[in-house]
């Protein structure tokens, strides 16, 4: 990677760091693992996030076909309890917290600079440490299956069953510590997000002009700079109760077990629009650009945006409805509940009003984002119905609950994801998708999802149970409603679900191995980051662009015509990019790459680890953490002016090791 | 034109780092939210063990929370002298600041000793467990102050610091005065209010 990048010509200049902070030198590497290792490139990283995501997609995937199987026809025999419990424990830990999380983390980390006209993020560094303490966190979190069994006590970890006596295994310890490793993720990426929004927009961009993506990953930045450290507090006392002998949870001392759930949930609600609003985001994006229209009612998108930000605070006792709060508490979390429906409301018309009377370009992207408003509604309206607190005792803890939060996170979030993934694969890797796959992909993945949560919907309002790991012929009742059918149906849609996604894969490969390049801005589209080169140089904008409206790069494309009140096109993107390109500005120092955020974050599983098992391994990780530390602090994020070459001088590339 | 990415003011006009340890300090509230709201909720369930006011010995603890506030006072002291480019006195005051820090925390030390002698154990009771989980998530962030403000005295002195002196001076200065807020809720709400 290098540290000093003329605009042109493309070559890389290197640099000779001259200085030692601590005991290592700065690494220099550009080409080769060290350079993804090492990078604080926000786009590098951004592309680190979405490919561990992917991973843990495909795991957390796994282990739901394995609970479809399982449940497919009477007395399963696939799993055994025990194992059971903890499929469906990790199955959502990890679609939740390592999946569907940090694939937001990419886009945002990706998008977000390249939206707002900057070169980089706040903390460079930073975002590198938070991206390995989320793999590190994630693979420690999973270590568990191979060391005497995974947490078994579902997400949301109700206590006293998160205790010793329920959970002898170590699964649980494994899921405390790892999330919490995983959560220093979200708070150094908020701290980092936030601070880029607020301080590194490019000159003209008010907040109000900020695309709207950008806009959405800011709302979600805030939740999670307060939801993490309330879930960060429970985990600490789950962990206190399990190691080292506290009580917190234990009802024989007098504790009260529903201080775990409130602050779980008080984390656990923000959490689902921490899952959401990213999404919406990203469809706010590809339906303007596949209708040809500007976002129908930008600033009500943005303030409801805001509003699901702070209402989202005040409803999380809806998932104590049946926990005995009282009747004041679940009438006024009743209320606040529906209120919600709202601003998401809001949001579903906007999108709708975008497309209506547009030019619609039914691309995959399109299709995707048409998808999300078509099944998160679908999901929304049974979330009205848990809202109303009578039915939802009759509906709490069936599957009904299942159909809701997939409709929701799988219709909404990860519709969502697919969209943005067709819409800008062009911009990071300079191929397009195929559309032919891409249609496969989507109509499998629509059914599959349909034919399986669909079908929970009956289920859970029939009397099933959710975590059951068996059902019997005996119980399953007779006729249209009979569980039997329904649960094979679901899994029968689980597998065509796979199937979907097998084929985006197949579609990634087919496009890598494809050698056409994309067109530098193949949908027409709107915002500043389809103003830079496919994929974007390191330093993203050869000039720093000057704002003047939302939706920048269309303005700079088209002009109105006096005459007919059209917008007619008056320039492409191709001649935009050219321009810059002449007059770039020369001498750009980019922040350098840095052993320490890897090296931190290795830091805190060997210390976790030690917490497990032996005191001595803790300590080891306390010396690596303080260690790295220290050379972080004495090391400034960008290097020298003194070790960058001079960028007029034609002296070779200075060599190094 | 040169164009450095980072260290630069921008759309607030306070800097990047500033700017975000504001944040995280915004974030470290919900922190101490959260455990302040679960030892309030059992500060009373003591099942046999040693109940708060038996324990709590006020003008003790009193002494080392005025401890405490008095290096915020030299914090300031330190920030000022930084501000007027003065290595010597701001090495002093930071000196004298984590002086008056490790102080509170060995008076901390102190009085858990003397808590685990009258009987309260970390496991005795929800009391217990709450009130060592609180006050020691305090007493570490206290600790990781001390360890800031060491360290800086040893970068001043060798005075290779990456940025602006000043402004890491103040930064850290953010922190302590915060560190000490929380203590003066946690005094007030664990020593002060009877249960
Ligand atoms: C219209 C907006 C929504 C409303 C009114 C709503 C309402 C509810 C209610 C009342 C529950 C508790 C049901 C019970 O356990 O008895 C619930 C559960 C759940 N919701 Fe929603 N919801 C909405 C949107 C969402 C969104 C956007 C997501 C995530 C993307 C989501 C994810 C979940 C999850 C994961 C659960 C289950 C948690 C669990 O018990 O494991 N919901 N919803
Ligand atoms: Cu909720």
């Amino acid at each position: 990677m290098a540290i000093i990048e003329r605009p042109t010509p493309a070559a890389p200049v290197v640099v000779t760091p001259t200085e030692t902070y601590g005991l290592l030198k700065r690494p220099v590497s550009s080409t080769g693992w060290r350079s993804w290792v090492f990078t604080i490139d926000h786009k590098k990283l951004g592309i680190m996030y979405a490919v561990t995501a992917m991973f843990f997609f495909i795991v957390g995937g796994i282990e739901a076909l394995l609970i479809r199987l399982q449940l497919a026809a009477p007395n399963g025999k696939v799993l055994n309890a025990d194992l059971y419990n903890q499929m469906f424990t990790m199955h959502a830990t990890t679609m939740v917290f390592l999946f569907i999380m940090p694939m937001a983390a990419g886009f945002a980390n990706y998008f977000l600079p390249l939206q707002i006209g900057a070169r980089d993020v706040a903390f460079p560094r930073l975002n590198a440490f938070g991206f390995w303490s989320l793999l590190f966190g994630g693979i420690f979190l999973n270590l568990a299956w191979f060391l005497g069994g995974a947490a078994d006590g579902g997400w949301f970890m109700y206590a006293p069953n998160s205790g010793p006596v329920f959970s002898p295994s170590n699964g649980v310890n494994f899921w405390a510590l790892g999330l919490q490793i995983a959560g220093i993720a979200s708070l150094t990426s908020a701290i980092n997000l936030i601070i880029t929004v607020l301080n590194m927009r490019a000159p003209g961009m008010s907040l109000m002009k900020m695309p709207i993506f950008t806009w959405m990953i800011t709302v979600v930045q805030f939740l999670l700079l307060f939801a993490v450290p309330v879930i960060t507090v429970a985990l600490f006392l789950l962990m206190f109760q399990r190691n080292f002998g506290a009580r917190f949870f234990d009802v024989a001392a007098g504790a009260d077990p529903l201080l775990w759930q409130h602050l779980f949930w008080i984390f656990g609600h923000p959490e689902v629009y921490i899952l959401i609003l990213p999404s919406f985001g990203i469809i706010s994006e590809v339906l303007p650009v596949f209708s040809r229209k500007p976002l129908f009612g930008y600033p009500f998108v943005v303030f409801s945006g805001a509003a699901i930000g702070f209402v989202g605070w005040g409803v999380w006792a809806h998932h104590m409805f049946a926990s005995g709060l009282g009747p004041v508490s679940v009438a006024v979390f009743s209320v606040a509940t529906m209120a919600i429906a709202v601003p998401t409301g809001v949001k579903i018309i906007n999108w709708t009003l975008t497309m209506w009377g547009g030019k619609l370009w039914f691309t995959t992207a399109m299709k995707f984002a048409i998808g999300l408003i078509v099944l998160f509604t679908v999901g929304g309206l049974s979330g009205v119905t848990h809202s109303i607190a009578p039915s939802d005792t009759q509906q709490t803890d069936t599957y009904y609950i299942v159909a809701h939060f997939h409709y929701v996170l799988f219709g909404g979030s990860v519709l969502g994801i697919f969209a943005g993934f067709y819409y800008w694969w062009p911009k990071v890797f300079g191929k397009m998708l195929s559309e032919k796959l891409g249609s496969w992909n989507f109509w499998l993945m629509i059914i599959g999802l349909n034919l399986t949560f669909g079908p929970m919907h009956i289920l859970g309002l029939q009397g099933q149970p959710r975590r059951m790991y068996q059902w019997t012929e005996a119980r399953a009742g007779e006729g249209f409603f009979n569980l039997a059918f329904w649960n094979s149906v679901a899994s029968i849609g689980s597998f065509i679900l796979a199937i979907g996604i097998l084929i985006f894969l197949i579609n990634v490969w087919v496009t890598s191995r494809n050698p056409q390049r994309a067109p530098l801005d193949p949908w027409d589209a709107r915002s500043l980051e389809w103003m830079t080169s496919n994929p974007p140089k390191e330093h993203n904008f050869d000039v720093i662009p000057t704002v003047h409206h939302l939706d920048e790069f269309f303005h700079r494309k088209y002009e109105e015509d006096e005459a007919t009140h059209t917008m007619k096109q008056i320039t492409t993107a191709e001649d935009l990019i050219a321009e810059q390109e002449r007059n770039a500005d020369r001498h750009i120092h980019m922040p350098s790459p840095s052993y320490w955020p890897i090296v931190l974050a290795f830091g805190l599983p060997v210390i976790a680890f030690g917490l497990i098992y032996s005191y001595l391994i803790a300590v080891v990780g306390g010396v690596i953490v303080l260690f790295a530390a220290f050379g972080w602090a004495l090391e400034s994020s960008t290097a020298p002016e003194s070790d960058f070459e001079n960028p007029n001088s034609s002296a070779e590339l200075v060599k190094h090791d | 034109m040169t164009d450095v990415a980072h260290g630069h003011v921008g759309g607030t006009g306070i800097s990047n780092v500033k700017l975000g340890m504001w944040a995280f300090l915004g974030s470290e509230c919900l922190l101490f939210g959260g455990l302040i709201s679960t030892y309030m909720l059992y500060r009373g369930r003591v099942t046999g063990g040693p109940r708060p006011s038996q324990i709590f010995d006020i003008p003790f603890t009193s002494v080392s929370s005025f401890v405490l506030l008095m290096s915020s006072l030299t914090m300031v002291l330190a920030v000022s002298a930084a501000h007027k480019d003065d290595d010597r006195k701001t090495n002093l005051w930071l000196t004298v600041t984590a002086l008056l820090g490790t102080t509170f925390v060995g008076g901390q030390v102190y009085e858990f000793t003397a808590f685990y002698k009258e009987g309260l154990g970390f496991s005795t009771s929800l009391f217990g467990s709450s009130f060592y989980t609180l006050t020691g998530f305090h007493g570490v962030h206290v600790t990781v102050g001390i360890i800031m403000l060491m360290s800086l005295v040893g970068i001043l002195t060798r005075s290779s610091m990456p940025g602006k002196k000043a402004e890491v001076v103040e930064i850290v200065g953010l922190y302590w005065h915060f560190v000490d807020i929380v203590w003066i809720i946690i005094f007030t709400l664990v020593y002060l209010i009877p249960v």
